[in-house]
């Protein structure tokens, strides 16, 4: 531990940080465009040039380590003169556009001119011009103001793992840029805007319609996938304008996938903002009071044994409590929320969580992939696996299709017959399983959601205990999900109750006839043609698959627009604010439920959110505890079964397009057709 | 003696005829009037009257939708939205001052760092309803083309001040 001296105080700190960190540990606040905690260190826009004793010249303290006896001062007249000077030389060829750049407002590079820059400009020659850089469709360019950190080159290299960018030419020539020009492919390119510490990487999809000080900031979590990245959304008046990651070093560090931070355009579009109700075969506009007593009178008719209700993937906690308690009233056993048909075991917590945790992954040393395709399914965690896989001695074998995960995967083979290999204990794969030090299994829902699936749920059982994935302090064995609504679903026990159907029942069910009236919470990945003539109840706040087939629609808020609580993948309870009100008629959708058991003649025995929480705290006591996650004890799970031969295959065919408000958003809708759709890859060569 | 002069000044009644005499003599000066309508005082070239946005001489509007006037108006009169416009440039889709609002400050042209919006010379502009004072960016452009020569002039008269 290095002893040094700032300004006259003596620190200690860690061997092996840099100067400008020691300087951060008390208090000293260093200018800095290219150093970036998360990123490898470059020491290029010497922005942080500080004195040291016995150097004859200032030196760059963001690239110095640490040494016994340093003697450092930041405060001095020269530290000022030299970083005056390099201010100088980067708005020699910097323009002074800041009105109508978007990162105005919260630009490095202006507060730091605020301290350092002179008050007018000595340079009169002519101002170097870089053509801007087509980069797809969610980061726009303005290379001109681009003052060459290269902060994003090492992000998209490290943490992105997509080598597309990088530097051409030198001195006054050099350019940033994807030589041949592409679009990104990665699916973290967006945190690439709010590392540029100026306006070259903009938002597209943002560009110039606010500016940062009119926007009005809530913190809150994300939907779109199952890890519920932390999130900052930013409003202005009724409509959400962006959305830029929190810090949340269990979960998503500081970056957020790009479905996350550009599928809030959905949130505009295909909105249900009233409610609806089919007359003579057409959806008619309709007042509350005509859809409750709608929904009312088809369910009262139907009974509890013919009536069966379906929650989606953005469902929250609250209304799905709501409405299980209500079909508890009504007797009726017949709910799921696994409307892909993953056969996950409700009663042993363990056996459906993210044991691990995110933040555990970077303690592990070999990690098995079933069926799962993290970087499209969870692109945070690849992301994880990747920080991992760069820090050295970390293997990643995979069973399943074959993929590209930005690092090395050794593929063991494509489906269930690998994968009972392993558990038999005859594969040469079980040694290295066993001789790790911290083994995890990541179970993907495509390993699940098939028929066979809780026979491979239980070979993976076998595995983590014949590999000893779950020992003292480590539990190896990992499920990941893809839904938000799912962990929270399965831990209030949102699932065929005693003699109930699950979603595969309940649709069999109703093409037959034999369940009457379908109660879709939100859900719209259903194969709706299999809904048969039964009567249709769809809450939710777009209007998707499910929307078109309902014979009632009832509008709901979507996560910005109210406060609930949703589950991670960890079993982590996290809470959504609301940032703006659901539009039109839209209400929150735990008081839609209660509103139309009233309606029925079922009273719900709670009037507000704090009792329903209180409710559903007092019934699961885990679920109070908000932002950990605590684990759960280790059980049996699974059912021995013959598997199905079949290869795994991701449950996600297209990034860009697995909810509602990504459906509806044109910015994801552009990115899958680039990305993902029929053109993606090609070139103007390919006919 | 004084109470003696008293009397004969009220008998004369000198007051009075001083009082005349003063206004008499009025009549051979100059007119400090004006007749209004029809006949207007000088102003500054600071004068902040009607709010106007301007043009550059090519016929391009000025305003990049910075919106720094937005940010910096205390009676919180302007609103602006923006997006970028078909040929990629900033600008804003709605203009909007209400001027049953505005305090005259002058800040938003201050902020203004393109000269876009300017308080004019123009102050008769009194309207018989409210919803006629709630300007739009139409109504605003429509003034600067109107009033560009003199606001021009008063930029120009008041430069080398700045």
């Amino acid at each position: 531990m290095p002893k040094l001296t700032i300004n006259g105080t003596e620190v200690t700190v860690d061997a092996g940080k840099t100067v400008l960190q020691a300087c951060e540990q008390i208090g000293i606040e260093i200018p800095r465009f290219c150093y970036h905690d998360r990123l490898q260190i470059a020491g290029n826009c010497r922005m942080c040039l500080v004195e040291m004793e016995k150097s004859p010249k200032p030196i760059a303290s963001c690239a110095m380590p640490v040494n016994e006896g340093m003697v450092i001062r930041t405060n001095t007249a020269k530290v000022k003169k030299a970083r005056n000077g390099v201010m100088e030389f980067l708005l020699i060829n910097h323009p002074l556009d800041c009105p109508i750049c978007d990162q105005g407002g919260e630009c490095d590079l202006q507060d730091q001119a605020m301290a350092y820059g002179l008050d007018r400009s000595r340079y009169t020659e002519h101002k170097r011009a870089v053509p801007d850089k087509d980069l797809g469709p969610l980061v726009e360019t303005h290379m001109t103001r681009c003052i060459h950190c290269t902060r994003c080159i090492r992000f998209a290299t490290d943490i992105a793992g997509v080598e597309e960018l990088g530097t051409m030419g030198r001195g006054e020539h050099m350019e940033i840029g994807t030589y041949v020009e592409k679009a990104l492919t990665s699916e973290l390119s967006g945190n690439m805007i709010d590392l540029c510490p100026v306006g070259a990487l903009n938002s597209k999809p943002y560009a110039y319609t606010a500016r940062t000080w009119e926007l009005v900031r809530t913190e809150t979590i994300d939907v779109h996938d199952a890890l519920g990245s932390n999130i900052n959304v930013n409003a202005r008046g009724r409509e959400v304008m962006r959305v830029l990651p929190r810090l949340n070093e269990d979960i998503n560090e500081e970056w957020i996938s790009d479905k996350t931070r550009f599928a809030y355009d959905g949130l505009r579009r295909g909105r249900l903002d009233q409610p609806y109700v089919r007359k003579n075969g057409k959806l008619a506009p309709a007042t509350w009071k005509e859809a409750l007593s709608a929904t009312a009178g088809a369910i009262t008719g139907a009974g509890g044994g013919s009536i069966a209700a379906i929650a989606g993937d953005l469902a929250c906690v609250e209304s799905m409590t709501a409405l299980k308690d209500l079909f508890d009233q009504l007797g009726s056993p017949h709910r799921d929320c696994r409307q892909d048909g993953a056969q996950l075991d409700p009663s042993v917590r363990a056996g459906y969580l993210f044991n691990t945790t995110i933040a555990g992954i970077e303690e592990s040393d070999v990690c098995l992939l079933i069926g799962t395709n993290p970087r499209w399914e969870a692109a945070l965690v690849n992301a994880r696996l990747r920080k991992r896989y760069l820090r050295g001695g970390f293997r990643v074998f995979s069973i399943g299709p074959r993929l590209d995960l930005t690092f090395p995967v050794e593929t063991l083979g494509a489906g269930p017959e690998t994968l009972e290999a392993i558990a038999a204990g005859g594969h040469p794969f079980v040694e290295t399983l066993s001789a790790a030090k911290r083994p995890m299994m990541i179970l993907g829902q495509g390993a699940l959601a098939r028929a066979d699936g809780s026979a491979i749920l239980a070979a993976a059982w076998r595995i983590a205990v014949t590999c000893r994935l779950v020992r003292d302090g480590w539990n190896g064995f990992n499920v990941l999900h893809i839904a938000a609504a799912r962990v929270g679903g399965l831990d209030i026990g949102f699932v065929p109750g005693k003699g109930g159907l699950d979603v595969s029942g309940m649709l069999d069910g109703a093409s037959s006839g034999k369940t009457q009236v379908v109660y879709l919470l939100g859900a719209d990945e259903i194969d709706v043609r299999r809904l048969g003539s039964a009567f249709v109840i769809y809450q939710g706040h777009h209007g998707d698959a499910g929307a078109n087939r309902a014979d009632v629609i009832l509008p709901g808020a979507a996560y910005t627009e109210k406060s609930a609580l949703y589950v991670n993948t960890e079993g982590r309870v996290q809470q959504t604010k609301r940032v703006v009100f659901p539009p039109g008629e839209a209400r929150e959708d735990w008081s839609i439920v209660r509103a139309l058991s009233e309606a029925i003649g079922a009273r719900l025995p709670y009037d507000n959110l704090a009792e329903l929480r209180q409710r559903i705290e007092r019934a699961h006591p885990h679920l109070a505890e908000r932002g950990v996650a605590p684990g759960a004890p280790w059980s049996s799970f699974g059912h021995e079964g013959r598997m199905d031969q079949a290869p795994f295959r991701s449950p996600i065919d297209d990034f860009y397009m697995t909810n509602a408000i990504c459906r509806a958003s044109e910015t994801m809708a552009a990115c899958s057709a680039l990305y993902v759709g029929s053109t993606a890859g090609k070139t103007g060569t390919h006919g | 003696m004084s109470a003696l002069v008293n009397v004969v000044r009220s008998m004369f009644l000198t007051e009075l005829l001083s009082g005349m005499a003063l206004t008499f003599r009025y009549m051979f000066r100059e007119r400090k009037t004006l007749n209004y309508p029809h006949e207007k005082g000088s102003l500054s070239p600071r004068f902040r009257g009607e709010h106007a946005l301007r043009r550059y001489p090519n016929g391009e509007e000025r305003c990049i939708a910075c919106k720094l006037c937005e940010a910096v108006c205390p009676a919180l009169a302007i609103t602006i939205e923006s997006e970028p416009r078909d040929d990629g440039s900033r600008r804003t889709t709605r203009y909007d001052i209400d001027m049953t609002k505005c305090i005259y400050c002058g800040l938003c042209q201050e902020a203004c760092p393109v000269d876009a919006i300017v308080e004019g010379p123009n102050f008769e502009f009194a309207t018989e309803t409210r919803e006629e004072l709630y300007y739009d960016k139409n109504k605003l452009l429509a003034n600067g083309d109107r009033w560009e020569a003199e606001i021009a002039a008063n930029l120009a008269a008041d430069a080398k001040y700045r």
